[in-house]
């Protein structure tokens, strides 16, 4: 069993709402309610979960920008969350941050040097004074940026070159834990690539584990070991990635997946598309019993009435913890992970993939059985 | 379902290794950038002159002339310009273009002390209220909404009123003038910069400092001051202009300075019965009085133009 770096104890968060001339509180939003798992040292655990679900909430908690109403973080063994003044300061070289936007995470006033350095100001003992220009330099180049760039000034940079220096900034005093909340959602998708490799190659050499917050699940599905899945503040599903991404159990996780779209036509009309009927609940007032239950085809009176526990549930081949009375697995479309096949020579960056090529060598299917397939395709949406 | 969109490649890809950045053009500051703006701006060359040529006068006023300004010659009272006395003579025989030029040192003074008090007290007032929130920023605001409530110019009338007999000599006067000013002043720019403030503080940067472990005074410091400053700096030179003119209009209402201290509102109260007979008494004095906040007015614009980038 690998080490467990980082543990959440039934984290929740509720954040007033408050009405009225005398600013009372009459209600509770619930952002986070009980959200309980370890993280392992080295791996990438993912967050999926559509807006509003309580992921970047569930990330400042992990990372303290916020209180937690009740539960606890833990950081190898030490509780994090109970943590102050010299303690918490040095738990905080330990857990760091990634954000979602590069142009608001930067100080447009500070030119690189002071952005990177500004990390070994507040803990001035990590790197003696003359080293830490050099330090920064060092930093740039492992993010893949000139070093001669550190007098320049973050708008002089394009999106992806800022979050390069947003990442250096988080892992320049070392960190164990890097917590990335979304950041690679304001990226295009070539930029997106470059970043999530820079990632993973730093994770190689730095044996970071990664909280990857995100509301794409092909990029995690590319970055994680394991994944959980989030609805309304509450972990719906989590496993390794394999488990929830070929033999979901959940009813939200196999809607989430099915609506993922799939840029192979051969599939096209073939898929087998959930739609969910209304809206998400709102997060002030979440429903009794199972919070999926107002939209899942499954439900029956046991969900409105008692909770589901997210405990270990039977997936066909193994078993993974699941939060859903009815957890049973299904196929929700034929997919591959291509992540260890070797690059496609054709193209001229091995970074950018040929999306949906399930045939690295493109030899596999002739452009005409590519065609047939198409018509076929057509044809049986006709009929 | 795929993920194919990225692909793995090794930590030795050439995208990884080969550091990017585009062209290398020079380190270029938001701060650099606004100077250049200011350079190219002739309202920037036109106010800076001016102002310079103020400050000049407030500083060696024997510089620009010769005369003393309470040399009394009363057989020439009320003369036209002439060689003799440029800008011609006051009632009481003084030379008025000697005056004037002696009447510059009050008027920057006040501006200038002014300016940096309400700037300190109202951009520190502002920024505590901002930055800690709650009730510690219900009290600062209601206490600003108490001071808009007072006209300006009436509770500084009712200042300088209550000390009229403590602080006569000049500089206590002036004191006195900046310490009302300053009174009522603070109150604007104390919430310009709760604002600005309160639109830097939800930047991911303020957070990703905060993660790491810094002070709130350094947050404060480094990340908060120098991006919320700008609105402050624009209006605070624009006001520094009506601070001149409200010392003028104190000192007009004869309670602010008093003969035998020269200023321009003193002069201008002094001349203001001759204002049908011998309109260049009041002329001269107004016209610098004037001259000079449009000088600082014009500077808050250009400083507004080059800090301002949707104005580019």
């Amino acid at each position: 069993m690998p080490e467990v770096v980082l543990k959440a104890n039934d984290l929740v968060k509720h954040y007033p709402v408050k009405a009225g001339v005398l600013r009372r509180t009459v209600g509770q939003v619930k952002a986070v309610d009980g959200v309980s798992f370890e993280l392992y040292k080295g791996e990438t655990l993912g967050i999926v979960g559509e807006s509003g679900c309580g992921k970047s909430t569930l990330g400042r908690l992990l990372m303290r920008l916020e209180e937690p109403t009740a539960g606890t973080v833990e950081f190898e063994g030490q509780d994090w969350t109970a943590a102050s003044g010299r303690t918490m300061r040095k738990l905080r070289r330990d857990i760091q941050i990634v954000f979602q936007d590069p142009y608001t995470s930067l100080n447009p006033r500070m030119t690189v040097a002071d952005i990177i350095g500004e990390p070994f100001e507040i803990h001035p003992d990590v790197v003696p004074k003359g080293g830490r220009r050099a330090r920064v330099q060092e930093l740039l180049e492992l993010v893949g940026l000139n070093p001669e760039h550190i007098n320049r000034y973050p708008h002089q940079f394009s999106g992806g070159q800022r979050q390069r220096i947003g990442i250096a900034r988080g892992i320049a005093l070392n960190p164990k834990v890097l917590i990335c909340d979304e950041p690679v959602s304001a990226l295009d998708v070539s930029v997106q690539a470059q970043v999530v490799n820079l990632m993973e190659k730093l994770q190689d050499e730095l044996g970071l584990a990664y909280v990857f917050i995100a509301h794409d699940l092909s990029v995690v599905r590319h970055i994680s070991d394991r994944v959980g899945v989030m609805y309304l503040g509450k972990l719906a599903e989590i496993g390794e990635e394999d488990e929830v991404y070929s033999r979901p159990t959940h009813p939200y996780t196999q809607a989430l997946l099915s609506a993922v779209p799939v840029p192979d036509p051969t599939l096209r009309g073939k898929r087998d598309q959930i739609v969910l009927q209304g809206d998400v609940p709102s997060p002030a007032n979440p429903p009794s019993g199972c919070r999926f239950h107002t939209r899942c085809w499954k439900a029956q009176d046991v969900c409105k009435t008692d909770e589901p526990q997210l405990e270990l549930r039977a997936d066909g081949t193994g078993e993974h913890p699941s939060a859903c009375h009815f957890a049973e697995p299904r196929q929700v479309v034929e997919t591959t992970d291509v992540s260890g096949l070797a690059p496609d020579t054709r193209f001229a960056t091995p970074d950018v993939a040929d999306v949906g090529d399930e045939n690295p060598a493109g030899t596999g299917v002739t452009e005409d059985e590519r065609r047939l397939d198409d018509t076929t395709t057509e044809s049986d949406h006709l009929r | 379902m795929t993920d194919t969109s990225v692909r793995q490649d090794s930590p030795t890809a050439p995208q990884q290794s080969a550091p990017e950045g585009g062209d290398a053009a020079p380190a270029r500051s938001l701060g650099a950038d606004a100077r250049r703006q200011l350079a190219r701006s002739p309202l920037f060359w036109v106010s800076a002159a001016l102002i310079s040529v103020f400050v000049l006068m407030a500083i060696w006023p024997s510089l620009f002339t010769t005369v003393s300004p309470n040399e009394s010659i009363l057989r020439e009272s009320r003369s036209l310009p002439s060689s003799d006395a440029w800008f011609g003579r006051d009632f009481q025989g003084y030379d008025i273009y000697s005056r004037v030029i002696y009447g510059a040192r009050a008027s920057i003074l006040v501006g200038i002390f002014t300016t940096t008090f309400t700037v300190l007290v109202g951009g520190m007032i502002g920024t505590l209220a901002a930055y800690n929130g709650g009730w510690i920023d219900g009290i600062i605001s209601r206490i600003t909404d108490m001071f808009f409530a007072v006209p300006f110019i009436l509770g500084a009338i009712l200042f300088m009123s209550a000390l009229a007999d403590s602080f006569t000599s000049y500089f206590g006067v002036i004191f006195k003038v900046v310490l009302a000013l300053t009174i009522f002043g603070w109150p604007s720019l104390a919430r310009l910069m709760r604002s600005s403030v309160l639109t830097v503080l939800p930047n991911d940067y303020i957070r990703a400092t905060k993660a790491l472990g810094a002070s709130p005074w350094r947050i404060i410091r480094s990340h908060i001051i120098p991006n919320a400053m700008g609105p402050m700096i624009v209006v605070a030179t624009i006001n520094l202009g009506a601070y001149i003119a409200a010392e003028a209009t104190l000192s007009f209402l004869g309670i602010g300075l008093t003969p035998p201290v020269v200023s321009w509102g003193v002069m201008i109260n002094d001349s203001i019965v001759g204002l049908r007979t011998t309109p260049h008494m009041i002329l001269f004095p107004s016209l610098f009085l004037s001259l000079t906040v449009l000088a600082f007015i014009m500077l808050g614009d250009a400083v507004r133009d080059a800090f301002d980038p949707k104005s580019r």
